[in-house]
């Protein structure tokens, strides 16, 4: 054993033999020992990324599908060229602020405050913005009822993060007191209509009638009679119109349209789209802050007449002013609010068009003080010549959350910020990857998530209502490692069309479509009627 | 039985074979993340408790400082698990995995009423595998013989020679 002792001592003191000898082979071998155990790691890494290449479940359902060229259907973001055009925005309350922001309109506390304290997905949003996307637009027009708002108005249109203002000194900013006035000057080239919908028909028509291209937030019109004079007034002027869904812009939509049209799904019977939302402001009863207290705005600081527009004429209220989406007299509520993104969304996918038969049915069972929307709303949407139902599903109430899913005989579609197929246990399609055991109905076949790198943004998203919208795939999307504000693509490819010619994605067709079919729907809930569409005469029959 | 200093190659080859096996797991943990590119510590931040837990969200909100965090890593282990396997610098290779692993042990310390939200493998009450190899490495960094067997030697045949 007296043989087997070594010192436990610095390496220098053993082998005294071997250090008069200068380095010893056996010493040379005990220096090099690391080495083969570093030549077998390398080995094993080397065999180990071979193994993973060869049994990529993910590759080998993605080349069996014959979608390897999936990322290929992602529209790529185009530069940006042309005159500069002037812009007028009608409505600075929400919306407003939001979509100057997506052209990169802010003020400078609002920008830094976002790079200081946002979300990585908030950031990633302006770096994207600040590096590409400037439109070479300036806000030159500033509308809007309520003094407050239009003073905000102003602040915005004047500081851009491109140029640090330089756009709005060399094109000055101005308020206009109406919106005629502003559709009248020969100095704006196109306008963005953000106010509550029952002014959006009007001032469309209105504006294309001067000539302005128009982007106008949804839904395109508030009663069924807007609808036709709208289509015709559009169709006639030759003007750029786009409609507020920024859906058509989100690259995991882009791909799932591709999925569907090689028609990995199978027939389709069923769609169904959701809302679920469970707090006041999701309800829109939004004139108090969350304290309790009053917003800000009386009789003498908003134009209130002007507000009311052809609306009913009632004295002035501040529920009225902030909570409009509640009131039948001002908006559809839930269908222009919320179900018009969801069909949308469907119709870019699968152009479903405008259903043959729709019934809808709630009722105000929890937020009933004041307004008349529902916070339970069921709706079904016939196609029978299409073969399939599209039902709405909403809730105020519950935030537990429904995915957006389109059921296919051989697959079925979730589809929001992120999209899944997963096959069904029956498919004849799939029955050979199912015996096989390569896909389960299980586990999704196929999961196109926003940007690998940004997984953790939809966590960090700041209210309940903002995650509602990224959950629907209406915040942000990722292309070719950049993170967009889908708005900004939206507007951007507006104003693309304008200096370039081509189609908005979402034109007067497809806003004519939904106009149509969110009337049908809004017929039937405050009718209690069913409603059919009659697609000779081009009208709205109630049955 | 008495104690002595001297111990025995098998005591002295289970230490190398040690430093090799922890020199192994940690070269593999860094190549594995420069292989993926998509990994990041932001699954492993967002999950921090105890002392670290303001600091982990500091990282995750600056992108950058992310990239940083997720670099010096990967980096730092490969170095470390380079270092073990070749037996180059392997005292501060062992110190330095030393004080990693101990980031990684008070990041996420499985303390009571810490529970982790990620499913793990095993069950563990204040003393989990990372706090043992952390402390496998100190021994490897104080035990003289865990040196033998790898190109320090050289550097100091060659320092002891010129």
């Amino acid at each position: 054993m007296a043989a087997d002792k070594e010192k436990n001592s610095a390496p220098e003191n053993s082998g005294s033999e071997e250090q008069s000898k200068g380095l010893g082979r056996r010493s040379m071998l005990k220096t090099l020992a690391g080495v083969p155990v570093l030549g077998l790691f390398g080995f094993q890494v080397l065999r180990k990324i071979n193994h993973d290449k060869q049994h990529n479940r993910k590759m080998e359902i993605i080349n069996e599908l014959g979608l390897d060229d999936l990322a290929g259907s992602v529209k790529q973001v185009k530069p940006v060229s042309g005159d500069l055009i002037r812009l007028g925005i009608v409505g600075w309350g929400v919306r407003g602020p939001q979509l100057a922001k997506a052209l990169g309109f802010m003020p400078k506390e609002q920008y830094e405050k976002i790079m200081k304290t946002g979300t990585p997905d908030e950031k990633a949003q302006l770096e994207s913005l600040q590096k590409d996307g400037n439109l070479n637009v300036a806000i030159t027009g500033v509308c809007d009822v309520y003094d407050a708002h239009a003073e905000k108005g102003l602040e915005i249109a004047g500081s851009d993060i491109f140029t640090g203002g330089e756009i709005a000194r060399k094109h000055p900013v101005k308020r206009y007191n109406s919106y005629q006035e502003m559709f009248a000057d020969p100095d704006i080239d196109a306008v963005i209509i953000t106010t509550p919908d029952h002014h959006h028909a009007d001032m469309t028509i209105e504006a294309v009638k001067a000539g302005k291209h128009v982007y106008c937030e949804k839904g395109p019109v508030h009663r069924e009679d807007e609808i036709e004079p709208l289509y015709k007034a559009v169709m006639e002027s030759g003007v750029v119109y786009q409609l507020g869904h920024q859906i058509p812009q989100n690259a995991v939509f882009q791909q799932a349209r591709e999925i569907f049209n090689r028609g990995l799904m199978g027939k389709i019977s069923q769609i169904d789209t959701t809302t679920n939302r469970n707090t006041p402001s999701g309800a829109w009863i939004r004139h108090k802050y969350n304290n309790g207290d009053l917003k800000p705005g009386d009789a003498k600081s908003i134009d209130w007449k002007q507000w009311l527009g052809k609306a009913p004429d009632v004295p002035f209220s501040i529920r009225r002013y902030y909570s409009w989406a509640r009131y039948f007299d001002y908006d559809t509520g839930l269908y222009g609010q919320l179900f018009s993104h969801e069909y949308d969304a469907i119709n870019q996918l699968l152009n479903i068009g405008i259903p043959e038969l729709v019934s809808a049915t709630g009722g105000q069972y929890t937020y009933d003080e004041f307004g008349q929307i529902p916070d339970v709303l069921h709706t079904s949407f016939e196609y029978p010549g299409k073969g399939y139902t599209l039902t709405y599903s909403a809730n105020l109430t519950s935030s537990k959350s429904r995915p957006r899913t389109i059921y296919g005989m051989d697959a079925s579609m979730t589809i929001g910020g992120e999209m899944t197929l997963t096959p069904d246990r029956n498919s004849k399609q799939y029955a050979d990857l199912l015996d096989k055991g390569l896909v389960n109905p299980s586990d999704p076949m196929l999961h196109i998530r926003k940007g690998a790198d940004l997984d953790s943004a939809v966590d960090a998203v700041s209210s309940a209502t903002n995650q509602y919208y990224a959950d629907r795939g209406l915040i942000s999307t990722s292309i070719k490692g950049r993170v967009w504000d889908i708005a900004h693509l939206h507007l951007r490819e507006w104003l693309d069309v304008i200096r370039n010619g081509g189609q908005t994605s979402a034109n007067i067709d497809k806003a004519y479509e939904e106009a149509v079919t969110i009337a049908m729907a809004d017929i039937s809930y405050r009718e209690k009627c069913r409603t059919a569409w009659d697609a000779e005469e081009k009208k709205i029959i109630r049955i | 039985m008495t104690y002595q200093s001297e111990i025995t190659k098998w005591q002295s080859g289970t230490l190398v074979a040690l430093r090799f096996l922890v020199g192994w797991h940690l070269l593999y943990e860094g190549i594995y993340k420069l292989i993926h590119p998509e990994w990041s510590s932001i699954a492993f931040l967002a999950e921090a408790k105890w002392i670290f837990s303001g600091l982990a969200e500091k990282i995750i909100g600056n992108a950058g400082l992310l990239g940083t965090v997720d670099a010096l890593n990967t980096w730092g282990l490969i170095l470390i698990g380079t270092g073990l396997v070749l037996g180059l610098l392997t005292r501060p290779a062992a110190i330095a995995g030393t004080l990693l692993l101990m980031l990684y042990y008070l990041f996420n310390p499985p303390f009571i009423g810490m529970n982790s939200l990620v499913p793990m493998e095993g069950n563990y009450l204040v003393v989990n595998k990372t706090l043992i190899e952390a402390v496998v490495l100190l021994l490897i960094a104080v035990s003289p013989a865990a040196i033998r067997y790898g190109l320090d030697m050289l550097i100091k045949k060659k320092s002891s020679n010129s």
